[in-house]
C-alpha cells in the first residue's frame, strides 16, 4: 500500500512533464487549426490544406523523407554488417556516434562552408579543370547533408539487430548449403528486419518536418511541411495554418509509428 | 576397403593466434558407424568438428572427405551437416520451413520438398508439428528439429556438436537412444562431440578420447573402459584408483608394498608404471580374504550401490562401488581378481600401447 504511494509520487515528475510539454501542446494546436488569419472559428484551414499547393508541399517533403531515409539505409545496413565483423566493434560504433553529438547547426554551418564556391569540393573541380559548379543550394547538396546527419541514427538500431544474432545462426545456413547471398537474403535481412524498421522510423520521422537544413543548406529551395510551419508561424503570422500542417504531421507520423512498428511475434 | 573410408585427417595442426588447438592430429572415420569425439572443455574436439564442416581452416596438414581433399572447400559445399549446440535453429521461419531451409537451396520442387520434410519430421517423431513457430517448440522439441533439419539433406556425415548438454537429464538419456537408434536406421556416419563419458560410453562404435589437441586413446568403448592408456584417459572415463606401481616381470605387478599376478606383459622389469582398479571391479571381503586392507572414511549411499572411501596402510585412498554395506571405522578387507588390474606405462604413446595390446592376443592365440 505504503509502495503504491511511493510509487505515484515518483511518477509526478514524468506526468508534469508529459501533461506541460507534450499533452497540451498537442491540444493548443489542434485549437488553433481551427482558427483562421482573423482569428475566426472555421474549418477553412483544413480546406486550405487539401489544395493543389499544400498537397505539393506534403508529397516533396514526403519525397525528401524517402530519399534520406533511403540513403541513409543503404549506407548504414553494410557499414553496420561490416562493424559487426570488425575486432573492436564497440569502438568503430563509438568513432561513427560521435559526430551526432555536436550540434545540428554547427554541422550545417561547416557544410556551407565545405559546400561553398571556395570549399575544397570546387577547389578539386578547379584544378580538374571542369570548373565551380553550384553545390550549396542543390538538392544534391540537402540530401547529401541531411543523410550524413541521420546515419548515425540508422546505424545503431541495425548494428544492435545483427550483434545479437548468434554466429552459429549463419554458420548453420551455411551448413545447409547456402551461399553468402543467399544466407543474407533469408537469414541474415529478415532477422534484422525490426533493426531496420526502427531505423527507418528514427530518420523517417524527423525528415518529414526538417526545416532549419532547407534553409541553410538547401537555400529554401526544398519546402518541407517543416519549413511551412515555420513560415507560417514565424512570417506569415498565419498560425491556424501552421497548427492545421502541424496536425497533418503529428497524423502522418503515428500512421508511419504503426506501419513500421514492430509486432511483438510468438508472444 | 579404402572407399570405406568417409573422413580421413592426415597430420591435421591447427593454431589460433598461435595457440596450438590441434596438434598434428591423424585419423580415419568409416561410413555408417557412430563416433563419439570425447574430451574437456578446450581439448580441440569441436576444433576437429568445425573443420570436418569447412568453418575452419587447417594450419597445417590435409583433410579428405570421400577420396577427395576438401581442406578449402567452403561449407556449403560439402555433404555434412551439423546439429548446433545451441540448435540455430532460424527463429523467423516454422517447422517446416527450418526442415525445408537446405532443400529449397537445392531447388528442389515443391512436392518433393514436402515428402521428405514429412518424412524427416516422422523419423524425429514430431509429425504433425509442421506449422509450429520454433518459439513455441521445447527444447527437446527443438533438438529433433534441429535433427531432422541434417538428416533431411541425406547428407555423408552428419556433425553433432554437443547436442544434448541444454537438456536435462531424462531427456537426455532419452535422446541417446534415439539418436543412437536413428543412426542405425539411416546407416549415415554420425560424429557425436561431448564432455560427457557415460554419453559416449552409451552410444559409440568408437570413441576418441581427446586432450590438449591430441588424441589420446580411440577404440570401442569397452575397449576404452577396460584398458585405459594413461591416468587422463583413466581419470576422464569413470571414476577410477590410479595407484603407483613397479612391474616385477611379465604377469607380476607390486603396488602397496605386496606383489599382485595381473594380465598384463610387455613391459620392462621394475619398470615404475601406474595401475588402474575400477571402484565397481573392488569387492568388500573379509580381512583374511582381502588382497589389502583398508580403513572406512566415508559411506554414502548412491541408490544404486554403497560408495566407500577407504584408506590403505600406504595412505592410498580407495573408491568403491559396492551393494554391500560397510561402517566408517571399520577395517575391511578389498579384493579384486588379476583382470581387474589394468597396468598403465608413463608416457606410452597410442602406438605402443596398441603394439603391445596386440602382442597379447597373439600370444592367447598361439597358446
Amino acid at each position: 500500500m505504503n509502495n503504491r504511494k511511493m510509487r505515484n509520487l515518483f511518477m509526478i515528475p514524468y506526468a508534469l512533464w508529459i501533461i506541460l510539454f507534450v499533452v497540451t501542446p498537442i491540444i493548443l494546436v489542434a485549437y488553433y487549426s481551427f482558427f483562421d488569419i482573423e482569428g475566426y472559428f472555421s474549418f477553412a484551414n483544413y480546406k486550405k490544406f487539401f489544395t493543389p499547393v499544400y498537397l505539393k508541399m506534403t508529397l516533396s517533403s514526403f519525397w525528401y523523407a524517402f530519399l534520406i531515409t533511403f540513403f541513409s539505409l543503404i549506407i548504414a545496413y553494410p557499414t553496420a554488417l561490416f562493424l559487426t565483423r570488425t575486432k573492436h566493434k564497440q569502438l568503430w560504433l563509438l568513432l561513427i556516434i560521435v559526430p551526432s553529438w555536436i550540434n545540428l547547426l554547427l554541422k550545417a554551418y561547416a557544410f556551407i562552408g565545405i559546400f561553398g564556391k571556395y570549399g575544397p569540393p570546387n577547389q578539386f573541380l578547379e584544378w580538374l579543370g571542369i570548373g565551380t559548379k553550384q553545390i550549396l543550394f542543390t538538392d544534391f547538396s540537402f540530401i547529401f547533408v541531411s543523410v550524413y546527419i541521420f546515419i548515425p541514427f540508422m546505424i545503431l538500431p541495425i548494428f544492435n539487430a545483427l550483434n545479437e544474432l548468434p554466429s552459429s545462426i549463419m554458420d548453420a545456413a551455411t551448413d545447409l548449403g547456402a551461399s553468402k547471398w543467399t544466407t543474407f537474403k533469408r537469414v541474415i535481412f529478415p532477422l534484422t528486419i525490426d533493426g531496420v524498421k526502427t531505423g527507418c522510423q528514427i530518420v523517417f520521422i524527423p525528415a518529414l518536418s526538417l526545416f532549419m537544413l532547407t534553409r541553410l543548406i538547401a537555400g529554401n529551395r526544398v519546402i518541407t511541411l517543416g519549413t511551412a510551419i515555420e513560415q507560417h508561424f514565424l512570417v506569415t503570422q498565419d498560425w491556424g495554418m501552421g497548427a492545421t500542417i502541424a496536425v497533418f504531421l503529428i497524423i502522418f507520423m503515428f500512421i508511419i509509428m504503426i506501419l513500421t512498428g514492430t509486432r511483438k511475434r510468438g508472444v | 576397403m579404402e572407399n570405406n573410408i568417409i573422413i580421413k585427417f592426415q597430420h591435421v595442426t591447427k593454431t589460433y593466434h598461435d595457440d596450438l588447438v590441434l596438434d598434428d592430429v591423424s585419423f580415419e572415420l568409416e561410413r555408417g558407424k557412430f563416433y563419439t569425439l570425447l574430451g574437456p572443455s578446450g581439448c580441440g574436439k569441436t576444433t576437429i568438428l568445425r573443420l570436418i564442416a569447412g568453418f575452419t581452416e587447417a594450419t597445417k596438414g590435409e583433410i579428405f572427405f570421400d577420396g577427395k581433399k576438401v581442406n578449402t572447400i567452403p561449407p556449403n559445399k560439402r555433404k555434412v551437416n551439423t546439429v548446433f549446440q545451441d540448435y540455430a535453429l532460424f527463429p523467423h521461419l516454422n517447422v517446416f520451413e527450418n526442415v525445408a531451409f537446405g532443400l529449397r537451396i537445392k531447388k528442389f520442387k515443391q512436392k518433393i520438398i514436402e515428402e521428405k520434410v514429412k518424412e524427416a519430421l516422422s523419423f524425429v517423431n514430431l509429425s504433425g508439428y509442421e506449422d509450429r513457430d520454433i518459439k513455441q517448440m521445447s527444447g527437446g522439441q527443438k533438438q529433433r528439429v534441429a535433427i531432422a533439419r541434417a538428416i533431411v539433406n541425406e547428407p555423408d556425415v552428419i556433425l553433432l556438436d554437443e547436442p544434448l548438454s541444454a537438456l536435462d537429464l531424462k531427456l537426455r538419456t532419452q535422446m541417446q537412444y534415439e539418436l543412437r537408434e536413428l543412426q542405425r536406421r539411416l546407416g549415415i556416419t554420425f560424429v557425436f562431440v561431448t564432455h560427457d563419458q557415460e554419453e559416449a560410453l552409451a552410444m559409440s562404435d568408437e570413441i576418441f578420447v581427446i586432450n590438449e589437441g591430441k588424441i589420446q586413446q580411440r577404440g570401442t568403448p569397452l575397449d576404452i573402459y577396460d584398458e585405459p592408456i594413461n591416468r587422463f584417459v583413466a581419470d576422464f572415463i569413470g571414476e577410477s584408483n590410479i595407484i603407483k606401481g613397479k612391474m616385477i616381470e611379465d604377469f607380476l605387478v607390486e603396488f602397496v608394498g605386496k606383489q599382485f599376478e595381473c594380465v598384463d606383459q610387455g613391459i620392462r622389469a621394475n619398470e615404475s608404471v601406474e595401475i588402474v582398479i575400477r571402484p565397481e571391479d573392488i569387492e568388500i571381503t573379509t580381512l583374511e580374504k582381502g588382497k589389502i586392507h583398508g580403513h572406512v572414511q566415508s559411506v554414502l549411499f548412491r541408490g544404486v550401490h554403497y560408495e566407500i572411501v577407504c584408506q590403505d596402510i600406504t595412505g592410498n585412498e580407495w573408491l568403491i562401488h559396492t551393494t554391500k554395506k560397510a561402517f566408517v571405522g571399520e577395517e575391511i578387507g578389498l579384493f579384486f581378481t588379476p583382470e581387474s588390474i589394468h597396468v598403465m606405462r608413463l608416457g606410452e604413446t597410442e602406438e605402443e600401447f596398441d603394439l603391445r595390446l596386440q602382442s597379447y592376443s597373439e600370444d592367447q592365440t598361439n597358446e
